[in-house]
């Protein structure tokens, strides 16, 4: 009896690869040995039982049956019941295995079969270099050309497809031409560069506007040098990668919401580490509305301070971006939340988000309804995103041993608070950033895996009512600084 | 009952990093959180049943028995009899398979064991990165790796 092991390590994760595998009938798709094949009867190809039916470009012809089929050990068992080739009693399987040092896969192929006396080596060869090496090579190049995410009919043109990548490609951008308004955008092509060792190279559907736009535009904060493209945010799929990535495949939905400006654009090159899986059944729009402002909710309520059942919290522009994220997950955390507004209307959207008390105050004059609604104790935490203009009126409202968290300056930058204020309430003062919170990779995955939890449990809810076309950028700015949207704000492509 | 799983790939045959591992009494020779290990009752290191009793760098000792050793299929299988984790019914198993492709190793070191109530995200945490990767990443720096 012959036995052939062949083994190999698969830069995809498990998911991906036994996504094809398991399929008994996908081998004519990425195998180049076979030619053609089909599941005999017309029975599905993950039926325990089924024949497929396949030819070799050699001219052989094979009928090999599924014996066994697990999604939880991830093998595949399969039989020859008749060949052309003489190989006699044969059964394969095939087994995957996490490789969790890198999130890879590892893949064991083996099988025992009897030959004619003297033609064993040449059939073992045959065996293990022509159909399982040969397999590992094509299954590689296979994912990494997208071919598993083609329609059946196309996985043949893939391959033309990805040769059309691997250079330099163009894109559309939007781009800060020089500090100031949104008068200084421009909608312009950008050379987009094939991905480097560690980079992937994205074509995004969404890119999320934020207020932090606002700022890198007015160049409050230099994140960028203009000329440069501007935004923090997007979703889209994976074009191609760079050497050393072993965890993303052409055709995975990723977002982003850290780094550097640049998202306002059609095409980006960048980090992968910098870039998070977005779970199937969310969209890329919803993801490229939700990851900025819910990673900012993430770290405000998880990380800078500990929300805790009980406590109270006071949430500024409680019906805007991260206001509403404050709103919902503060409350199913089991906070008593307050909110301000500018606007009855807005007062009823908070609400509706788990905003408990509500208060309109378009002057930023709040500290009195905040004391009225805590019995004159005032609350635990402030999220203070207004700054300036409101500092007087966020102290007044925090209680003894409160923590006041300023994390934006809609307002005007917060002035360094006096120490003896501080101490006359044994104040904590923490003014966070979200990108120390990011820099991690592994902290940046958990942070954005909590958020799409949140979303999938319907704790997160979100609602995209300005949609904006890419080259209208200036407007979707606009309408934020205005202060007449509610929700999220996004740029299709 | 949580099971904790963590693989890696080490660049050097499965017949070298066995040679290197295989040693029941041998973590502190490649471990970094073990400080030293003997054998109790001077039973040799590879006889099924004989215990290690060995110190962790910071002071711990853990007592664990050897279940099982195979050197056909590069594995062992060891039981945790005392340690200051507080785990009960804990069984590990370390397990090598060569990669035909380029030569290498896929190193496989799973446990399952019982934790006190609350403390499976701490202890799932700090035994599948603290101990299992934290012994293949000095594994993969030892023998190098791609």
């Amino acid at each position: 009896m012959q036995r052939v092991t062949r083994s190999a390590v698969i830069d995809a994760p498990i998911e991906r690869v036994w996504e094809v595998l398991r399929d008994f009938n996908s081998h004519d798709r990425w195998h180049p040995a076979v030619a053609e094949s089909h599941i005999e009867n017309g029975e599905a190809s993950d039926q325990v039982g089924c024949v497929r039916n396949f030819r070799l470009r050699d001219g052989a012809h094979i009928r090999e049956q599924l014996i066994a089929l697990s999604d939880t050990e991830h093998v595949s068992t399969y039989c020859i019941l008749d060949a052309t080739v003489p190989l006699q009693r044969y059964v394969a399987t095939l087994q995957l295995k996490p490789v969790t040092d890198g999130n890879r896969t590892f893949w064991h192929w083996q099988s025992t079969f009897d030959t004619p006396p003297g033609r064993e080596a040449e059939l073992a060869d045959m065996v293990g270099r022509g159909v399982y090496e040969a397999g590992f090579e094509a299954l590689r190049r296979h994912l990494r050309q997208g071919g598993d995410r083609q329609p059946r009919s196309a996985a043949a043109g893939a391959t033309r497809a990805a040769e059309g990548r691997g250079g330099e490609m163009t894109g559309q951008a939007v781009i800060l031409k020089a500090f100031g308004g949104s008068d200084q955008l421009a909608f312009d092509n950008i050379s987009v560069p094939a991905p480097g060792p560690r980079e992937v190279r994205i074509r995004q559907a969404a890119a999320g506007v934020n207020y932090i736009d606002v700022y890198i535009a007015r160049g409050e904060y230099r994140m960028l040098e203009p000329p440069a493209p501007l935004g923090m945010e997007a979703a889209g799929t994976v074009l191609d990668v760079g050497a050393e990535v072993h965890d993303l495949l052409p055709g995975d939905l990723m977002a982003y919401a850290c780094g550097r400006p640049g998202a306002y654009a059609t095409l980006r090159t960048l980090p992968a580490d910098q870039v998070v899986p977005v779970p199937s059944g969310i969209e890329a729009e919803t993801a490229a509305a939700l990851l900025f402002k819910g990673l900012t909710a993430e770290y405000l309520l998880h990380r800078t301070h500990t929300v805790r059942a009980g406590e109270t919290i006071l949430v500024h522009a409680a019906a805007g971006g991260v206001g509403t994220f404050l709103c919902q997950w503060g409350e199913h955390l089991g906070a008593r939340v307050i909110g301000t507004v500018g606007s009855d209307e807005k007062a009823r959207m908070a609400r509706d988000n788990g905003c408990d008390v509500p208060i309109v105050s378009p002057d930023h004059r709040f500290a009195g309804a905040v004391k009225a609604a805590t019995g004159g104790r005032g609350v635990d935490v402030v999220f203070d995103g207004l700054g300036r203009q409101a500092e007087h009126e966020n102290y007044e409202s925090l209680a003894s041993t409160g923590h006041w968290i300023s994390f934006g300056h809609t307002t005007g930058a917060l002035p360094p608070l006096d120490p003896g204020l501080q101490s006359a309430k044994s104040l904590r003062l923490s003014r966070p950033v979200l990108f120390h919170y990011t820099d991690d990779p592994v902290r940046l995955r958990a942070m954005a895996a909590n958020v799409f939890a949140m979303l999938q449990r319907g704790v997160l809810r979100v609602t995209v009512r300005h949609r904006f076309p890419l080259s209208a950028a200036a407007a979707a700015l606009d309408a934020l600084e205005s202060r007449q949207t509610t929700g999220s704000i996004i740029l299709v492509t | 009952m949580i099971k904790v799983y963590t693989s890696s790939v080490i660049d050097a045959s499965a017949d070298a990093v066995w040679a290197h591992i295989r040693d029941f009494n041998g973590l502190p020779k490649w471990h970094p959180a073990i400080a030293e290990s003997r054998i109790e009752g001077n039973w040799p290191a590879d006889r099924v049943g004989c215990i290690r009793n060995f110190q962790l760098r910071d002071g711990g000792t853990i007592r664990e028995q050897l279940l099982s050793l195979s050197d056909y299929d590069y594995q062992c299988t060891y039981s945790i009899l005392e340690s200051p984790m507080g785990v009960d019914n804990y069984i590990a198993t370390l397990k090598l398979t060569p990669v035909t492709d380029g030569n290498r190793t896929f190193a496989e070191w799973s446990a399952e064991f019982d934790p006190p109530p609350g403390q499976e995200r701490k202890l799932a945490d700090s035994i599948g990165q603290g101990v299992f990767q934290t012994g293949f990443d000095s594994l993969k720096s030892y023998f190098g790796h791609r």
